[in-house]
């Protein structure tokens, strides 16, 4: 589910280069498709006075790796070290996350960070199931049945983050859920799933409830800012899909949020 | 609101018995229910009885005789030793004989120091004929005129399965003889969720650990089995399109069964003790609350109406008339106790974070679990806590702790004796770490009863 091949691959360069910097240049541009330049460490020999810079490392995993032609797969990514981290397709994202996404089609999600140390890539692949009977093509423009597209939904509609123990709509979290409402109201094709989740501390079963009630109160936020409320759907996953399994705040803060997702 | 002042752990025979008398005094505000003498387990104030169990007598040369013999002994001998009741003789003490039949024992050398047993079990097993055939004998070591307790036969399929389980039904006889008329409990199940592959199932043990195996397949994370009464089915919770919802499997029939909801999430069900009532956790019309219907979803009515989770209902079981439940209304979840229609809402905690209550057989406690010091970087400790459901004469609700720095423990049940409690821990606070334990209820003889990834523990009725 997770490679992990860059490092060696590195290593091998970085003694190419120390012979031969023309030949480690071919050797970049020949066998690295998609890197966004070339790490300058590996262009000449290192200056072993210098601290060497801790090379970075990264994971990207996929929850569930096969999905049906429409539902959706959350990506969760881990790095150390990085300063750049990019997903092909997505873009700059943040260092360590998690997003949904719902391609269309069997798609390697291509994760590439870059730090002081060099640059590592990790890739995990999502089967999609097409179905084989012909489908008519989808109506194009922004008609009531119109999702838009995967992007644009998290661009505009992100998660809503909560304190410790607490369903409150926090400052960033009304923040958040007004962005959402005018998303929405542009959109009125889009329905909405909104997940409740609940760090890992605590009891399973009250930690469903307090997901319901952080899911409930992200949507009635929404409904609130004039959202219909037959476009909204809430399910409490309580602390049964941990993204983020370490056992700190910035882990626990990931998984106490009311997640937004396209309700297809 | 209420003082929870810490009962010493260790004098806990007069502990249970102060709190005994105590409880009548303190018992004005309730309906004046009988006090039943007090089986929390090895709490009786009675002296434990020395029982040796000898090996038993292999009747027959069968090539299988030998191996169901090995079973059966180990399992006899697990099930008195972990009884709670008695004081059992080492095997390194007790006499080489193997006597197989009444004429063949010689009771002064089982009454004799070193073994100076008062009970001894004893008897011969064969495969014969193609059935297993089993004498078991219980006899006063002391008494050399009538020595004969019990006497019984067992005639069965011969396989590794019967030899266990014949084992189980004679121990229970014995607890049974001598355990003041309580039915032992080694042919009870325990039902649990075992963790593995991202999925949670719910899965069935014997009371001892022995003979592991799924119950569903669903692919998916189920939760919170409870069984009914009278071990036919299986409430608990999974999780489906719209969120987790309460699924009714039969074990009669080896299906899942309708049980509706009617919208939004359900689950964390409970028994009723007759069988007739389950109540759950639902959020049908918003909040997290409880609600109550009959065992097949319907007639479903709601008994909470407040802001903040309530889930995690346990009946009491003796009387079927109470409910005690986790509620949030007050900000971290704390234990509370209710009229099972709504009414006289108690609150037993105030403070830490308390949850997964079960509620003793006698009706007399809740085995639930708490952290004192919860909040965040606070260094408490998850622990399995025992509190009494009357308040004392002071107004505060005494309690024992049962666990202690092994790790966070969460998900005590009790064994319908009421001697034992199964639990959830995990050492080292990873929840794929979580393994089933058992402890007899004063929190002594704790052993694992799964390897990691058991989760959940509920002990059958009987």
């Amino acid at each position: 589910m997770t490679l992990n091949y860059r490092k060696h691959y590195t290593k091998f360069r970085k003694a190419f280069a120390m012979t031969a910097a023309a030949l480690a240049l071919i050797t970049v541009i020949g066998c690295h498709k998609k890197s966004s330049g070339i790490d300058p460490n590996s262009l000449g020999p290192t200056n072993a006075s210098e601290p060497v810079a801790a090379s970075p490392s990264a994971s990207i995993t996929a929850d569930p790796l096969a999905i049906d032609l429409g539902q959706s797969v959350v990506l969760n990514w881990r790095t150390q070290n990085a300063t750049v981290v990019t997903i092909d397709g997505i873009g700059q994202v943040n260092v360590n996350g998690t997003q949904t996404v719902s391609p269309s089609n069997s798609t390697n999600f291509h994760l590439t960070a870059k730090g002081d140390g060099g640059t590592i890539e990790a890739n995990v692949r999502v089967t999609v199931r097409v179905p084989v009977a012909p489908t008519v093509p989808p109506p194009t423009g922004n008609l009531p049945g119109d999702m838009g597209s995967e992007a644009e939904f998290h661009k505009n509609v992100q998660d809503a983050f909560f304190d410790y123990d607490s369903a409150d709509l926090r400052p960033d979290a009304q923040a958040a859920t007004a962005q959402a409402a005018s998303y929405l109201a542009a959109h009125p094709g889009i329905k909405v799933v909104i997940g409740g989740y609940a760090d890992e501390r605590g009891s399973a079963e009250y930690n469903l409830a307090l997901g319901e009630t952080r899911a409930n109160a992200a949507r009635t936020a929404l409904t609130a800012a004039g959202v219909a409320p037959g476009r909204l759907r809430v399910i409490s996953y309580g602390k049964e899909k941990q993204f983020c399994t370490e056992e700190n705040e910035t882990c626990w803060q990931e998984n106490r949020r009311a997640q937004f997702s396209l309700d297809r | 609101m209420v003082r929870t002042p810490r009962i010493s752990n260790r004098p806990i025979l007069q502990s249970f018995l102060t709190l005994a008398a105590v409880c009548v005094i303190g018992l004005a505000t309730t309906p004046s229910r009988a006090q039943d003498s007090i089986f929390t387990g090895t709490n009786t104030g009675a002296a434990n009885i020395r029982i040796a169990v000898a090996d038993f007598k292999a009747g027959s040369s069968d090539a299988q005789t030998a191996p169901f013999k090995r079973t059966f002994d180990v399992t006899l001998y697990a099930d008195l030793a972990s009884a709670g009741i008695f004081d059992i003789v080492s095997k390194s003490l007790a006499p080489q004989a193997s006597p197989g039949a009444p004429n063949e024992i010689n009771l002064s050398q089982w009454s004799a120091e070193p073994a100076s047993a008062a009970m001894v079990a004893f008897g011969s097993l064969a495969v014969q004929s193609g059935r297993l055939v089993t004498n078991g004998f219980l006899f006063d070591a002391k008494n050399s005129q009538y020595p004969q307790v019990l006497a019984k036969q067992y005639n069965e399929e011969p396989s590794e399965d019967s030899a266990r389980q014949i084992a189980h039904r004679f121990a229970d006889e014995i607890i049974f003889r001598l355990g003041g008329g309580v039915p032992g409990i080694a042919e009870t199940k325990i039902y649990y969720v075992k963790i593995g592959g991202g999925n949670k199932e719910i899965w069935q043990m014997d009371y001892d650990g022995a003979n592991q195996h799924a119950i569903t397949h669903l692919g998916t994370v189920s939760l919170s089995p409870r069984v009914s009464p009278d071990n036919s089915r299986l409430a608990f919770s999974s999780l489906g399109r719209d969120g987790f919802q309460i699924h009714m499997y039969s074990l009669l029939l080896g299906r899942m069964v309708n049980f509706p909801t009617n919208g939004g999430a359900s689950f964390s069900p409970a028994w009723a003790p007759g069988g007739k009532d389950v109540a759950y956790s639902s959020t049908r019309s918003g909040s997290p609350s409880l609600w109550i219907s009959d065992s097949s979803g319907n007639l479903a009515r709601r008994v909470t109406s407040f802001k903040g989770g309530d889930v995690s209902p346990t009946y009491n079981p003796k009387t079927g008339a109470q409910i005690a439940w986790i509620s949030g209304r007050t900000g971290l979840p704390q234990l509370y106790v209710m009229d099972s229609d709504g009414s006289g809402i108690m609150r037993i905690t105030d403070t830490g974070y308390a949850s997964s209550p079960s509620w003793s057989p006698n009706g007399q406690f809740i085995a639930f679990a708490w952290n004192r010091k919860y909040g965040p970087g606070a260094p408490g400790g998850q622990d399995i806590y025992v509190m009494e459901v009357a308040p004392g004469k002071d107004g505060a609700h005494r309690w024992i702790q049962l666990t202690h720095d092994g790790g966070r423990c969460d998900f005590p049940s009790w064994s319908p004796d009421g001697r034992h409690i199964t639990y959830a821990n995990t050492a080292d606070g990873r929840p794929d770490h979580m393994k089933i334990w058992t402890m007899l209820s004063d929190g002594t003889q704790k052993r694992a009863l799964t390897g990691t990834g058991g989760d959940m523990p509920n002990w059958s009725w009987k």
